[in-house]
């Protein structure tokens, strides 16, 4: 069993035009241990989705149906109460995006972790700050710095502390949400290359949001591409970077830069994400899609096993793309 | 026609000529100081945000300037198109000297040069339509009194950066745009003056790379088929060698390296350039591996380092990295590079 299993997950937001629908019936599982990485372009539903998991809902976010369930155990029904006791934080984390700048400005970083840990635990205050010394260590950041205020640190050390923040009561999934968008590549690198030796150390799950598709690559063991709230091809990076069967994500994969690919034109995928307000009929992705023919426009494609068990794939085609036509050759 | 003018018109510059020369190029920034540590300096520190650097930019090439967060790029930028003022150096644009330039010359220079801030999130009035935002440029200019006037060019440059047709998004706002057709519109309004030399300075926050390719495309077209001359500024290494023609990679204020994107990219000679490089992850689950990373962070450019400035996180530090400033040597080809090691390999 694994250790998340979200099947038909939807969460709609209420807006005076209609329901935003953001994530639109989204399952995949997250092994122990395991990191799936989850990419689409901006505005797909990627921090919608995390933030469904998490029931972190703001105010005019709708669950519209779905289960989430969490070592055996289905969360999403069970009382907000007991969610937040046993659950948020104590087992599963979150790193928001643009986390670095919700450190609050006027407390110490060392006592945010303590206060983090003391909200969730009863145990002596001396212990918390020792753990948060140890957090600190553990994601490189000196344990003297306990005492600095964010503005004594740098950005990519800003980030460093949220992360030692999330594990502060031991989780055993980590949601990360562009956790280095903002950050240099090299601090990147530092704080992705601290990420795996942590997990590594702490066999800890992670579901890593981004659309940078080379970080998933190089961190996660599967992937689930979104589109228009939708997942459109889930498997291993393996199977989906090397033999992509749905257009959007093989579209994404060949335009994705590659520092040591011989030279080559820039590309990009044509057109634009819908409005998730009215997405459009059939395949979400037929306005852009160059297979794109009538069954597409009124057919809705379900996400099914192609080419490989654990592959899957939303799309009518999938089996003319799986054998690597360049439909995108321009 | 004023003198600048006159100038301008004598030569025609060819694809390749030096179009721009940065010579010894500085900019210093104060650093605030307490009044208490003001009368305990005579010497009050600076922020040497672009320390003597000097390089030339050919016509219709596209020159990436990369390097971490803070290393001077944005300050570069802005030195060398004049919206701030250098602290000494030189640089000229089709051989004029836009240091002596007066304020009315400088401004009949603005229309050859352009600058855009490529963050379509914050760069544009979300009070203005389309063709308000496009059509200023050429209304500070004075070359088109009303928006209506400048109807004809704003369609031109929306068809040059393939918004087809140009009447659909004329009088669409911000917010009834992509973030690629954002951005494809901050790329029109810096055409819309006809410019010969265009700066593209993108933020590390940029972050879709599928919208990103867009307007990359549209800058690699336009300086192919218009001669237009980019310096394009970027964090994104992998991106800069597909589309520059050279890169020149900055640190603490100085250019380390310089050369064609091959060269750069398949040969780096400084120990800088190797350590960005391998920062850099690969969309490619086969191909993992994370490089040895620098250690630390990049160092406060108010008190930099003695000698190479990356002495203190270089791998291959020498006694004489702490002491002496390396120079700036030309290589193999056009590559070139500020290391004693470098050197020292060559012989
Ligand atoms: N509170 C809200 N009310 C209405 N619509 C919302 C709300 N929050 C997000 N949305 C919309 O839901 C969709 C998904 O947004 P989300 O933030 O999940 O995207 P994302 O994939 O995380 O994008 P990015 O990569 O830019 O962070 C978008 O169309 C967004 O405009
Ligand atoms: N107006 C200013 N006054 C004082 N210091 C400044 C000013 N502008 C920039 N600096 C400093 O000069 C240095 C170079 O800044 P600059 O913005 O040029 O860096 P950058 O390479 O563009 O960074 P980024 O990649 O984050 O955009 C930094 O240390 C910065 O803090
Ligand atoms: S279902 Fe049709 S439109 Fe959708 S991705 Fe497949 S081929 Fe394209
Ligand atoms: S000059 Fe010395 S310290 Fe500087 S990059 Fe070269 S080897 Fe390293
Ligand atoms: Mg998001
Ligand atoms: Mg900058």
């Amino acid at each position: 069993m694994a250790l998340l299993e979200v099947r038909d997950l939807k969460m709609y937001y209420r807006t005076l035009r209609g329901h935003v629908r953001a994530v639109d019936s989204v399952s995949f599982d997250i092994e122990r241990g395991k990191a799936l990485g989850i990419a689409g372009e901006s505005g797909c539903g990627k921090s919608s989705m995390a933030a469904a998991v998490l029931r972190l809902l703001p105010a005019n976010g709708e669950y519209h149906g779905g289960t989430i369930v969490m070592d055996g155990e289905d969360v999403l029904h069970m009382p907000e109460e007991k969610f937040r006791q046993n659950v948020r934080w104590s087992k599963m984390s979150m790193v928001f995006q643009g986390a670095m700048n919700a450190l609050n400005p006027v407390h110490r970083v060392g006592e945010q972790i303590v206060e983090a840990i003391l909200q969730h635990e009863e145990i002596p205050r001396e212990k918390a700050v020792e753990r948060a010394e140890g957090l600190l260590d553990l994601v490189g950041i000196n344990p003297k710095r306990f005492g600095e205020y964010p503005h004594e640190f740098s950005g990519g050390m800003k980030q460093r502390a949220v992360i030692a923040m999330s594990l502060a009561c031991h989780p055993s999934l980590i949601i990360a949400d562009e956790p280095t968008t903002a950050l240099d590549v090299m601090v990147q690198a530092q704080i992705l290359k601290a990420m795996a030796e942590l997990r590594a150390e702490l066999a800890l799950s992670m579901m890593l949001i981004t659309h940078d598709l080379s970080v998933i690559a190089q961190t996660c063991d599967s992937i689930a591409v979104m589109y228009a709230g939708k997942i459109v091809e889930y498997g291993s990076v393996y199977d989906v970077y090397g033999n992509p069967v749905h257009p959007y994500a093989m579209g994404l994969v060949e335009s994705f830069p590659n520092i040591h690919a011989e030279r080559s034109a820039v590309r990009s995928l044509p057109g634009f994400p819908p409005n998730l307000l009215a997405p459009p009929p059939g395949c979400r992705f037929h306005p852009r899609c160059p297979l794109a023919d009538e069954e597409c426009m009124t057919e809705e494609p379900v996400l099914r096993e192609v080419a490989k068990p654990g592959h899957m794939a939303a799309c009518h085609k999938a089996e003319i793309v799986q054998q690597g036509v360049g439909i995108w050759e321009r | 026609m004023g003198a600048v003018a006159a100038k301008l018109e004598k030569k025609q510059f060819q694809h390749g000529d030096v179009i721009m020369e940065v010579r010894n190029l500085t900019k210093y920034f104060p650093v605030r100081l307490s009044f208490i540590q003001s009368l305990r300096t005579d010497d009050p520190p600076v922020l040497k945000a672009v320390d003597d650097v000097s390089f030339d930019v050919y016509k219709g090439e596209v020159l990436g300037i990369v390097g971490e967060s803070g290393c001077g790029k944005t300050t570069l930028a802005r030195t060398i198109l004049r919206l701030t003022d250098a602290t000494s150096g030189a640089v000229a644009l089709e051989d004029v000297d836009i240091m002596k330039l007066n304020p009315l010359e400088m401004k009949n220079l603005r229309r050859k040069m352009q600058v855009i801030f490529q963050d379509p999130y914050e760069s544009m009035n979300p009070r203005m339509d389309v063709q308000t935002i496009i059509s200023e440029p050429l209304r500070i200019q004075g070359l088109a009194r009303t928006v209506h006037e400048a109807r004809d060019v704003v369609s031109s440059v929306l068809a040059d950066v393939e918004m087809i047709p140009p009447e659909e998004y004329m009088s669409r706002y911000p917010h009834e745009l992509s973030g690629g057709q954002r951005q494809r519109v901050a790329v029109a309004r810096a055409l819309a003056l006809d410019p010969d030399f265009i700066v593209a300075d993108e933020p590390v926050s940029m972050l879709d790379v599928s919208i990103r390719g867009e307007v990359l495309n549209l800058m690699l077209n336009l300086s192919r088929e218009k001669g237009v001359t980019f310096v394009y500024i970027t964090h994104d290494l992998a991106t800069a060698r597909h589309i520059c023609d050279r890169i020149a990679v900055m640190y603490l204020g100085k250019i380390v390296e310089m050369g064609t994107a091959e060269e750069v990219i398949r040969n780096p000679l400084h120990p800088y350039t190797t350590a960005l490089i391998g920062a850099v992850f690969v969309p490619d689950p086969t191909h993992r591996g994370i490089s040895e990373v620098l250690k630390g962070e990049i160092p406060s450019p108010v008190n930099p380092p003695s000698g190479c400035h990356l002495h203190p996180r270089c791998p291959y530090t020498m006694d004489i990295c702490r002491e002496a400033e390396p120079e700036f040597l030309l290589y193999e080809g056009t590559h070139q590079a500020a290391c004693h090691r470098a050197k020292k390999a060559r012989g």
